[in-house]
């Protein structure tokens, strides 16, 4: 269903691209368009609407630069702004002169506070912090019980009082725990709660008080809807918070959650959770979750910059291949190069709508690995580059002496180039891989 | 019915509060019909998570019965908004009951912390009271703790328990549970299962596989395939229901923590664009917290002005 709207931005861009210069029509019709983009990836209706307002004054009064094609300047001004709303710098965890710094984690019932809490002190302990945690959740049934089973996989303490009620106790005595083991952090786990429940509401102001925290981080699900807006003003009102991370973002939620809390508190986003293992935690960055919220990546930019490098007839055999599904590691090759005339691979991939650069996330490949690329590639014979399935350890251990790398190089290459044949399977079906290189056919 | 009228009017107090206003102000402004006055109304759709396509087929339709009733004072055509909304909620409707199994298997699917296991409680409790002895499987075995929740929950409803080990295949679990309900003379039997993303394919796979077994181990089975979907959940819910039926054929929705100030808005589009029933709503964290939908006390709630259900 998102596919479509993208599509439809995406011809919407395009058409104004064949003009010379933008018109207050053109930029009002092209904003709708935004403005409906918004609002399918959930941001909320009054922040969608002021932004667009904000937008429209702003791409009114913008002179047209030569270099730009009034399309190109137009989503550049959508997306500056977008970026600008959702904090240009990346906020940081609280660590404070005194030990424990003190962090509390607050939030609405199962938006992934207890996950976040020990994904957060496994970073931690990779730093080689000392990290306690405090089980203060007293309602929710087995709560302790999860955050000790979290707890002991990473190897970090947990302070809990099984059948404890009162949770300003119990949170504070952990405190006086962590100060005993010296530990850098507390990190308190507390119970989910609705904004609207008061008693709730006040027991976490006494949470509050007995833990005097360095920073209140507000765990948000990531694919919550218009609620985003109240959930996190009341939440701000009641105990101020200084940051707010969004979790279960790995899947194809647009997350406009991340620009509605962002709108009414103010506060940066720390982290996006992205799975639910414990290391699926990343810092959170501004340009992507913009594009992800446009849900058209930065298309056009890609698709003119393509236009501008890739040789067309090439892209448009390459297009006719994976459309029969015979993405082969030739064609891995050959897109290698390709893209390297682009620009950084890295780059483009997060240009490609969808994708966001995550389903590549592991295909680190630089400039100079497509060379080591090429040479695996190139020791191998032309069945197996068309039948790769058949390489097995000791054809690998051949093509890594041939290529002079090692059977760990061949192996890795295998699994991103199966990755990316799977993505553009994946594409194909979504339409959008094709769409961005029609332009070039 | 009177007492679950006030339990969904109480549980969605918050909604009414802003829904309702919303559409207050609306039809209460001064002045006559005119494009400001249907783009209003689009708005307090669109806050309340209805989604815009669904947003602009009720306000389209709603626009063409006014025009063709010539009514052009806003309160005259409050009716047909209760009109277009009932009748889509009406799609949602549950028309007819599941078709009973003995055991009566239900497999309970979802993403991650919407309310399956806390709803699988509520259902344990309901039918607990039914006298109809449930089961509850413990087919979650990845999350931490996530036995010992079920087991307490278990407890709470006065329900037998499947238990399971960490890692263990859920599958054979679920298996294992159908043939201790049949040893144990069961006649509901409940299937948690871990919280999954709906674009996770292993993922999505596994839960197909639960599916594929239950029915080996008792024809027919599962009976019930209910989706629990969060009601702070956005647009992505359309995804949810359309990922998840793909791999489980869900018979039908709960929609929980309703009681929240959420609109559950989503559902009008659920309605509108997919067409799966809802069965339940989620309003609390106790065992009692689970009401039966109805898409008209539904409606009401949604459309009716604060302070105008007290007669019901
Ligand atoms: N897919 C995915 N699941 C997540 C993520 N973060 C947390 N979860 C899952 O979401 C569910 C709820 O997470 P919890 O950490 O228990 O949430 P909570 O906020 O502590 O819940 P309560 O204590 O009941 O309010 C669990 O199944 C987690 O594994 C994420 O980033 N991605
Ligand atoms: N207010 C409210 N909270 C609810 C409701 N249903 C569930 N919850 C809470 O939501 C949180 C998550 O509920 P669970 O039942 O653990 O959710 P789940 O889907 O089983 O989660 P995973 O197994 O981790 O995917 C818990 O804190 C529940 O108490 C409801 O109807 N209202
Ligand atoms: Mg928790
Ligand atoms: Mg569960």
């Amino acid at each position: 269903m998102f596919e479509a709207l993208a599509g439809r931005l995406e011809e919407t861009f395009s058409r104004l691209r064949g003009r010379g210069k933008l018109s207050p029509e053109n930029i009002r019709e092209t904003l709708r368009e935004v403005r409906r983009a918004l609002l399918e990836a959930d941001v909320n209706y009054k922040v969608a609407r002021d932004f667009i307002r904000q937008v429209e004054g702003r791409a009114l009064g913008v002179t047209v630069l030569r270099s730009l094609s009034p399309g190109q300047q137009l989503v550049k001004v959508v997306h500056e702004a977008l970026v600008e709303l959702l904090g240009g710098e990346t906020a940081q965890l609280a660590e404070s002169a005194e030990i424990p710094t003190r962090i509390l984690f607050v939030g609405l019932q199962g938006s992934g506070k207890t996950t976040t809490v020990a994904k957060v002190a496994a970073r931690l302990k990779k730093q080689g912090k000392v990290v306690l945690l405090g089980a203060v959740d007293v309602h929710r049934p087995a709560a302790v019980d999860q955050l000790q089973t979290l707890g002991s996989g990473i190897g970090a303490q947990v302070y809990a009082e099984p059948g404890e009620r009162d949770a300003a106790g119990v949170a504070r005595r952990g405190w006086e725990q962590a100060r005993k083991l010296g530990a850098d952090y507390y990190l308190v786990d507390t119970a989910g709660r609705l904004q609207i429940d008061e008693a709730m509401m006040a027991e976490l102001a006494q949470v509050r008080a007995a833990v005097d925290p360095h920073q209140i981080l507000l765990v948000v699900d990531g694919l919550t809807g218009q609620e985003a807006v109240a959930v996190s003003e009341a939440f701000h009102e009641r105990l101020t918070l200084a940051g707010v991370v969004l979790t279960k973002m790995e899947g194809d939620g647009r997350g406009g959650a991340a620009l509605s809390t962002r709108a009414a508190t103010g506060v940066p986003i720390l982290f996006v959770g992205t799975g639910e293992g414990i290391e699926a935690l990343e810092p959170f960055h501004p340009a992507g979750m913009a594009s992800r919220i446009l849900g058209m990546g930065d298309v056009l930019a890609l698709v003119e910059r393509a236009q501008e490098t890739v040789d067309l007839e090439e892209a448009a055999q390459l297009q006719t291949r994976l459309a029969k599904e015979e993405f082969t590691l030739e064609h891995f090759l050959r897109q290698m190069r390709e893209v390297r005339k682009m620009g950084p691979l890295e780059d483009l991939i997060k240009l490609i709508p969808g994708l966001g650069g995550k389903a590549l996330k592991n295909v680190a490949v630089g400039e100079k690995d497509i060379g080591r690329v090429e040479a695996i590639v190139l020791s191998m014979t032309l069945h197996e580059r068309r039948r790769p399935e058949i390489l097995n350890g000791s054809r690998r251990k051949r093509i890594a002496r041939g290529s002079g790398t090692s059977v760990q190089e061949v192996n890795r290459l295998l699994r991103d180039f199966d990755q990316m044949r799977r993505m553009f399977g994946r594409l194909r079906k979504g339409g959008k891989l094709p769409n961005a290189f029609q332009g070039l056919s | 019915m009177a007492t679950l009228w006030k339990r969904v009017v109480d549980g969605m107090r918050k909604t009414r509060a802003v829904f309702g206003e919303g559409l207050q102000q609306v039809f209460q402004r001064s002045g006559k019909i005119d494009d400001s006055f249907y783009e209003e109304l689009e708005e307090v759709l669109l806050g309340a998570d209805v989604g815009l396509e669904t947003a602009v087929s009720l306000r389209e339709r709603f626009q063409r019965r006014v025009r063709e009733a010539g009514v052009s004072e806003p309160e005259e055509a409050r009716e047909f908004l209760r009109e277009v909304v009932t009748e889509t909620l009406a799609r949602a409707a549950a028309n007819d009951a599941p078709e009973r199994g003995s055991p009566h298997v239900i497999l309970i699917v979802g993403v991650n912390g919407v309310g399956k296991t806390t709803s699988i409680g509520k259902l344990a409790w309901h039918y607990q009271q039914a006298g109809l002895r449930p089961l509850v499987v413990a087919s979650d075995t990845y999350r931490a703790a996530a036995l010992e929740q079920l087991s307490i929950w278990a407890e709470r409803a006065g329900a037998e328990l499947i238990r399971s080990k960490p890692g263990s295949d859920p599958a054979a679990v679920a298996y294992d549970g159908i043939s201790a309900a049949r040893a144990r003379g069961c006649g509901v039997v409940l299937v948690d299962t871990a919280g999954r993303l709906q674009t996770n394919r292993n993922l999505m796979a596994e839960l197909s596989k639960i599916h594929r077994v239950l029915g080996k181990a008792e024809p027919g089975a599962p009976h019930e395939v209910l989706l629990v979907l969060d009601a702070t959940i956005g647009q992505n819910a359309l995804s949810q229901a359309s990922l998840f039926s793909e791999a489980v054929e869900v018979s039908g929705i709960v929609l929980a923590k309703l009681d929240g100030s959420a609109r559950g808005g989503v559902i009008l589009a659920i309605a509108d664009r997919l067409g799966i029933p809802v069965r339940y709503v989620g309003l609390g964290e106790t065992l009692e917290d689970l009401a039966e939908f109805d898409p008209e006390t539904f409606a009401r709630a949604l459309l009716e002005p604060p302070g105008r259900d007290a007669q019901n």
